[in-house]
C-alpha cells in the first residue's frame, strides 16, 4: 500500500513505515530509549530527505515521550522542578540548533553535520556503554566488587547560581542541569533524536540524581524540546511531514508495548550489552558511508536553497 | 464606434506585426496540421498516488514525424560535488542552474537524428543535450558541462528526466498516439506538452497544450497550510502528537 507523503513530496510503502517504527517501537519499549537515533538513518536509507526525517522524528517525539512521560508520573518518578530547569536550557538548545540547522542547509553541509554528530556521539556513547556493560556482565561472573566513594566532587560542582532540588535530594548550580538541556535541545534540532542515551548517562554521572528519577525527568524535558524542535522546524525549515508522523507513531506505539513486555525478561546488563552492540554498529555503518567513495560524487539540491 | 473599430483595427495591426516578428504566423496558418490532445489536463496528486500515464493522441494532415516534448515548471537548483577532505567525503563546489525543468521526456516517431538538425533541436530545446538550463555562474566549459552532466545524471536517476526517447505510435498514416509517463515523485506545476510536426528536417507545424500537475485533498491540503501557514502547522502538528501520546499513555495502561 502506497502513501503520498505531502511535504517529504514522495510515495512510500505504509506498511514498511508502519514496520520501521514498530520496530524501533520495539526497541526503545525494550531498552528504555527514545529510538529516534534508529529511526532518523532508517528514514534517510529509505529515501526521506534527511531535513525532513529530521524535523519529522520530532514530531513524533513529541507524541513517544507523551506516552512514556504519564508511566513515570503515575508512580511519581518525574523531578519537575529539576526538568524545567533543564527546559530553560533545552529550549535555547533547540533555537540555536534549528539556526545553525537552517545555516548548514544553506551551505549544503547539513548531511555531513547530521552524519558526523552521528558517530560521534553513537560512537562515543555506544563505545563507553560497550565498555560499562560488559566490564558489569564480567563483574557479576567474579564478583570482586570494589565500592567507589558515593559522591565524588568535581568543578562542575562549584558553580555559581545553586539551588535546591528537594524531589532528587540534590543542591547544585543550576546552571549544570540546564547546561544538559542546553546540549539535548542541540541534538533534538541537529539530529532528530530526543537525546536520551546522552541526557540520561549525564544525569546519573554528573547531576548524581537518583536513578529512579532519570528516566522519568529527561522524559518530561523531552516533550517540550521535541515540541519546541517541532514547531521551529516547521516554522523555519518547513521540514514536518505530519503524515509520516502519523505512521511511525502507529508503528512505534505498538511496537513498544511488545518491546516492554520483552524488555522485563532481560537482565539489565544484558539489555545495556544488546542496546550498545546496536549503538555502535549504527555509528559504524554512518562511518562507513562518510568515508567510502560515494557512488555519483555530485548531488542536486532543487528549490532556492 | 468609429474610434472602437479603430482601435480594433490598430490592435489587430499590433498583434499581427508581431507573429510576424516572432515568426509563428506560420504556426497560426498552419495550425491544421497537426492537432494534438491529452487524454487528462490534470493529475491529481492523492494520498494514494503512485504515479500515472496520460495519453497524447493527435492527428497531422499527411506524412511527416512527430515529436512530443513534455517539460516541467522551470526552477532553479544546485548542483553541488563532493571532494575528499580528511578522508570523508565533503560537498565543495557548487553550481547553481536557474531554469532547470523539474521534469522533461521526449517521446518520437523515429530516431530524432534521423528526422532532423542539429540548429533545430536546439531550437526547440528537444533532447538532454539541447536543454538550456541556465547556469549562473561562469566556469570553464569543462566544468560546466560536468556539473551540467551530473544534473541530468541525478535527474535522471530520480525519474525526473527521460532515459530514452518515447516512441510516438502512428495508426495508418495520420493518427497518432503516445503514452507519457508521470513517477510518483512527480513535481507539482503547471507542464508543457508540446507536439511538434516535422517534415523535411524542419518543424513545419507546433503545438502547445498545458497539463496541470497538482496535490489534491488531505495531502493538498497539508502541503498548503505548511508552506503558507507554517506556525499553525507546527502548533498542530505538537497538539495533535500530544493528543495522540496521551491516547497511546492512556492505552497502554489497560493493556
Amino acid at each position: 500500500m502506497q502513501v503520498y507523503l505531502p511535504i517529504a513530496e514522495m510515495s512510500v510503502n505504509a506498511l514498511l513505515v508502519l514496520g520501521m517504527g514498530w520496530l524501533v517501537g520495539f526497541l526503545s519499549g525494550m531498552f528504555g530509549v527514545g529510538g529516534g537515533f534508529l529511526m532518523t538513518p532508517l528514514l534517510i536509507f529509505i529515501g526521506v530527505p534527511p531535513a525532513v526525517a529530521v524535523g519529522t522524528q520530532a514530531n513524533q517525539l513529541v507524541a513517544a515521550s507523551v506516552s512514556g512521560v504519564l508511566a513515570h508520573w503515575r508512580r511519581g518518578n518525574v523531578d519537575v522542578k529539576l526538568g524545567v530547569v533543564m527546559l530553560a536550557g533545552g529550549v535555547v538548545g533547540t533555537a540555536l540548533g534549528v539556526w545553525i540547522f537552517a545555516i548548514l542547509q544553506r551551505l549544503g553541509q547539513i548531511d555531513i553535520a547530521i552524519t558526523l554528530s552521528y558517530v560521534f556521539f553513537l560512537g562515543t556513547i555506544g563505545g563507553m556503554m560497550l565498555v560499562e556493560s560488559s566490564r558489569a556482565l564480567i563483574r557479576r561472573r567474579a564478583p570482586t566488587a570494589r565500592r567507589g566513594k558515593l559522591h565524588r566532587h568535581i568543578w562542575l560542582h562549584g558553580l555559581p547560581f545553586k539551588m535546591r532540588f528537594q524531589r532528587s535530594k540534590l543542591y547544585i548550580s543550576a546552571l549544570l542541569p540546564a547546561g544538559i538541556g542546553l546540549v539535548g535541545g542541540m541534538l533534538v534540532a541537529i539530529m532528530g533524536i530526543g537525546g536520551g542515551f546522552l541526557l540520561v548517562p549525564a544525569m546519573i554521572y554528573l547531576l548524581n540524581m537518583p536513578a529512579g528519577l532519570v528516566a522519568g525527568t529527561s522524559l518530561f524535558q523531552i516533550i517540550f524540546t521535541t515540541a519546541a524542535a517541532t514547531l521551529l522546524q516547521a516554522a523555519t525549515n518547513q521540514t514536518v511531514d505530519a503524515m509520516l508522523a502519523l505512521l511511525l507513531l502507529i508503528g512505534g506505539v505498538t511496537g513498544a508495548q511488545s518491546g516492554t513486555k520483552m524488555g522485563s525478561r532481560l537482565r539489565g546488563e544484558q539489555a545495556r550489552l544488546l542496546l550498545s552492540c546496536i549503538v555502535v554498529a549504527v555509528a559504524l555503518k554512518l562511518a562507513w558511508d562518510l568515508f567510502a567513495r560515494p557512488e555519483d560524487l555530485f548531488t542536486l539540491t532543487s528549490g532556492m536553497t | 464606434m468609429v474610434s472602437l473599430s479603430k482601435r480594433r483595427l490598430v490592435q489587430g495591426a499590433a498583434a499581427l506585426g508581431g507573429l510576424l516578428l516572432g515568426g509563428t504566423l506560420a504556426a497560426t496558418v498552419w495550425a491544421q496540421q497537426l492537432v494534438a490532445d491529452l487524454s487528462s489536463h490534470l493529475i491529481a496528486i492523492t494520498t494514494g498516488f503512485t504515479g500515472t500515464e496520460v495519453v497524447l493522441f493527435g492527428t497531422t494532415d499527411g506524412a511527416g514525424d512527430v515529436a512530443i516534448v513534455v517539460t516541467g515548471p522551470r526552477v532553479p537548483a544546485t548542483v553541488r560535488r563532493k571532494e575528499r577532505i580528511a578522508g570523508m567525503w565533503i560537498n565543495t563546489d557548487s553550481v547553481r542552474f536557474e531554469q532547470v525543468p523539474s521534469f522533461y521526456t521526449v517521446a518520437t516517431s523515429r530516431p530524432l537524428d534521423q528526422i532532423v538538425g542539429r540548429p533545430v533541436l536546439e531550437r526547440h530545446q528537444i533532447g538532454l543535450p539541447q536543454l538550456q538550463l541556465g547556469p549562473r555562474e561562469t566556469l570553464e566549459p569543462d566544468e560546466l558541462a560536468a556539473f551540467r552532466a551530473a544534473l541530468i545524471r541525478n535527474k535522471q536517476r530520480a525519474g525526473l528526466y527521460a532515459l530514452t526517447f518515447g516512441q510516438v505510435a502512428f495508426l495508418g498514416d495520420r493518427l497518432f498516439r503516445t503514452n507519457i509517463y508521470f513517477p510518483a515523485n512527480v513535481p507539482t506545476g503547471l507542464y508543457n506538452v508540446e507536439a511538434l510536426l516535422i517534415r523535411n528536417g524542419e518543424v513545419v507545424s507546433a503545438q502547445t497544450t498545458p497539463l496541470v500537475v497538482s496535490k489534491i485533498g488531505f495531502s493538498a491540503e497539508l502541503y498548503d497550510i505548511a508552506r503558507h501557514r507554517p506556525v499553525v502547522y507546527g502548533v498542530a502538528a505538537v497538539v495533535g502528537a500530544v493528543a495522540a501520546g496521551w491516547a497511546a499513555g492512556a492505552a497502554f495502561r489497560r493493556v
